[in-house]
């Protein structure tokens, strides 16, 4: 088996499991992001891959290998932390070189393999430099370019854009996805952030409270949420109570024609606020009110209630003449946009 | 937060106390203490006003310069000392839960409680052969038979390391706990062992910390003179017991003042020396 497997692994701080039997695969080259609210156990999850954690039990295993006994140091990974970790008594250069220094470079070789790193990141001709002399977003450069300096099997972020203003935040999540697909390392990020998850990674791995919610690509992620976490966490999503009735389903608002939804107890719907269609005339399946709307520009968000249930709705900005607060609408909840939950919240 | 200059007189008023306190206790005393270190011994009295240096010729003698040296040598061992344990220590101390902390801070500072005459008294005791620890050694089967510890070198050195100690971890203790704990992470995960990461790493990045530490215990240290003369032997006491042996026992007041001068300014011309050191290296630092 090749790749990195995780294989039952749990990790307790005391009485706190802050990591709850996680089973996953991580295939060779692939760009994976841990997502979650803080306090999910994606860090911890990721500091026992990289050695400084060790599983309370569970085997790490990389390409076959287990790698639980192996301290840190030995691993052959590069790791970003959220703080960057740059050395500060140490240039530029001499950070880079560090994990070569360590591994008994010699100085002319270290020398060109910094030079080679800094073009990697587009950051040449700064080996010179103090670290205090750099911006937020160079040092980013750095410590990436330090990473990645030994080559490592693996490439571990710990939530490594959260100091850059938004902007550059942006950019960098698109040159590291690059960085990545050139070099075809294996990568694994934690974020708590959905947008830089979708905008990176070939699998999203969603966890909530020390477990896996959900392992898929970013699309599959949003489109077929495996539970209502999976959906509010993704994104925005309506997340309603349904039960069945005649061809379809109903809610305290209205009623859902077409959707099939379990008989007997309630059942978890969620819509994508894009797929609401909202109509100002005519007598459509589900009569709203108008309470609040957000122009952002691009789009505008529509807040409405339908009976108990607030629904949030997308529309293109030259129909929000149409849409003025108080005014009462319909709505139009495509079944085929609707993900159904049954009561436990799993499909 | 306002970050002008002060203007006008009233917005000193702040700092007029401590500049106060600080002139009437330290500088007027430094002040007469410098006046009298040229002014004459008279035989069998006090002294009066001249404008001599025989008493800072007076020691340059073979006899004051080896206990000039032997003074900075053992301030400086003590500092020493008192980093190779401190650091280690107070690295340690930072890595625990708070609440274990605050415990050991507590004792620590405890520790400065004690006066020199008790902590010189209770070594004198425990380094002992009547009643000191070697008998301890000996009922544990260490040793043949009690030893006496003390007087000597080594105990004086202990001494002062003891006395020295809780102030190294509490000028350690801030810079140790702000250390962000991901660069030694970081070393490990780029390849190297935690003791080796701890030597090229944390330590680097501490040496302004480390080297101000090791003044503040050297200039403490050499400020010593009860445990000295408690625990070591005439060969063993430094310039400030001197200074007091010329003080208070000779009634020789002007050479006192003299040495008393000489030591301040070898003192204070140490701090300048390493603040021009780390102010050249400190553009890279922390």
């Amino acid at each position: 088996m090749s790749g990195l497997e995780l294989v039952d692994i749990t990790k307790r701080f005391g009485t706190v499991t802050a990591v709850d039997d996680i089973t996953l695969t991580v295939a060779d080259g692939t760009f994976v992001c841990l997502l979650g609210p803080s306090g999910c156990g994606k860090t911890t999850l990721l500091r026992m891959i990289a050695g400084l954690e060790d599983p309370t039990s569970g085997d790490i295993r990389l390409q076959g290998e287990r790698l639980n006994d192996t301290p840190a140091h030995r691993r052959n990974l590069g790791m970003v932390f959220q703080s960057l970790a740059l050395f500060p008594h140490l240039n530029v250069g001499e950070n880079i070189a560090y994990p070569l220094r360590i591994r008994g470079g010699s100085p002319a070789s270290c020398e060109a393999r910094v030079r080679e790193l800094l073009d990697m990141v587009q950051l040449p001709g700064v080996e010179q430099r103090a670290i205090t002399q750099l911006s937020g977003g160079q040092r980013q450069r750095v410590a990436i370019a330090r990473a990645l300096a030994v080559s490592p099997q693996l490439f571990l972020l710990d939530e490594p854009l959260s100091a850059l203003d938004a902007k550059l935040r942006e950019t960098m999540q698109m040159e590291l996805r690059q960085l990545q697909q050139r070099l075809g390392i294996t990568t694994i990020v934690v974020t708590h952030d959905q947008r830089e998850a979708m905008t990176m990674s070939d699998q999203i791995v969603v966890m909530s409270k020390g477990r896996v919610e959900q392992m898929a690509t970013p699309i599959e992620a949003y489109r077929k949420p495996a539970s209502p976490f999976v959906a509010d966490f993704l994104g925005q999503a309506n997340l309603i109570r349904v039960k069945r009735a005649d061809n379809g389903a109903s809610f305290d608002g209205g009623f859902i024609p077409g959707l099939e939804v379990p008989a007997g107890a309630e059942s978890l719907v969620s819509v994508r606020p894009e797929d609401v269609i909202v109509t100002s005339s005519g007598n459509g399946p589900v009569q709203a009110d108008v309470v609040f709307v957000r122009e952002m520009g691009a789009n505008i968000e529509i807040y409405l209630d339908a009976g108990q249930e607030r629904i949030v709705a997308l529309a293109a900005p030259k129909s929000h003449g149409d849409f003025q607060v108080g005014a009462r609408v319909s709505l139009t909840l495509p079944p085929d946009a609707c993900v159904v939950f049954g009561a436990e919240g799993a499909h | 937060m306002r970050r002008s200059p002060p203007q006008k007189p009233v917005d000193y008023l702040p700092i007029a106390f401590p500049a106060i306190m600080l002139g009437v206790f330290f500088v007027i005393p430094f002040a007469i203490m410098v006046a009298i270190s040229v002014f004459e011994r008279v035989q069998g009295g006090f002294y009066e006003p001249a404008f001599t240096f025989a008493n800072y010729a007076r020691f340059l003698t073979p006899f004051f310069g080896k206990v000039l040296a032997f003074s900075l040598g053992l301030a400086a061992l003590v500092s020493a000392v008192c980093l190779l344990i401190g650091v280690p220590f107070t690295y340690m101390l930072t890595r625990l839960r708070r609440g274990k902390q605050v415990v050991w801070l507590i004792a620590l500072l405890g520790v400065l409680s004690l006066s020199e005459v008790i902590i010189g008294f209770a070594w004198s005791t425990l380094l002992s052969r009547t009643a000191g620890l070697s008998n301890l050694f000996v009922w544990v089967g260490l040793m043949e038979r009690p030893e006496a510890w003390t007087p000597g070198f080594a105990a004086v050195l202990t001494g002062l390391v003891y006395q020295a100690f809780p102030y190294t971890v509490l000028v350690l203790y801030p810079a140790f706990s702000r250390l962000d704990p991901s660069l030694m992470e970081a070393a490990r995960t780029l390849g190297c062992s935690p003791a080796r990461a701890f030597a090229n790493v944390v330590l680097p990045a501490m040496r302004k910390t480390l080297l101000a530490t090791f003044i503040i215990v050297f200039i403490f240290a050499l400020g010593a003179y009860l445990l000295p003369q408690i625990l070591g032997r005439p060969q063993h006491w430094t310039l400030s017991v001197l200074v007091t042996d010329q003080a208070i026992y000779q009634s020789n007041m002007p050479f006192a003042a003299a040495m008393a001068v000489f030591l301040v300014v070898a003192s204070l011309a140490l701090v300048g020396l390493s603040m021009a050191i780390t102010g050249r290296k400190g553009a890279a630092g922390v």
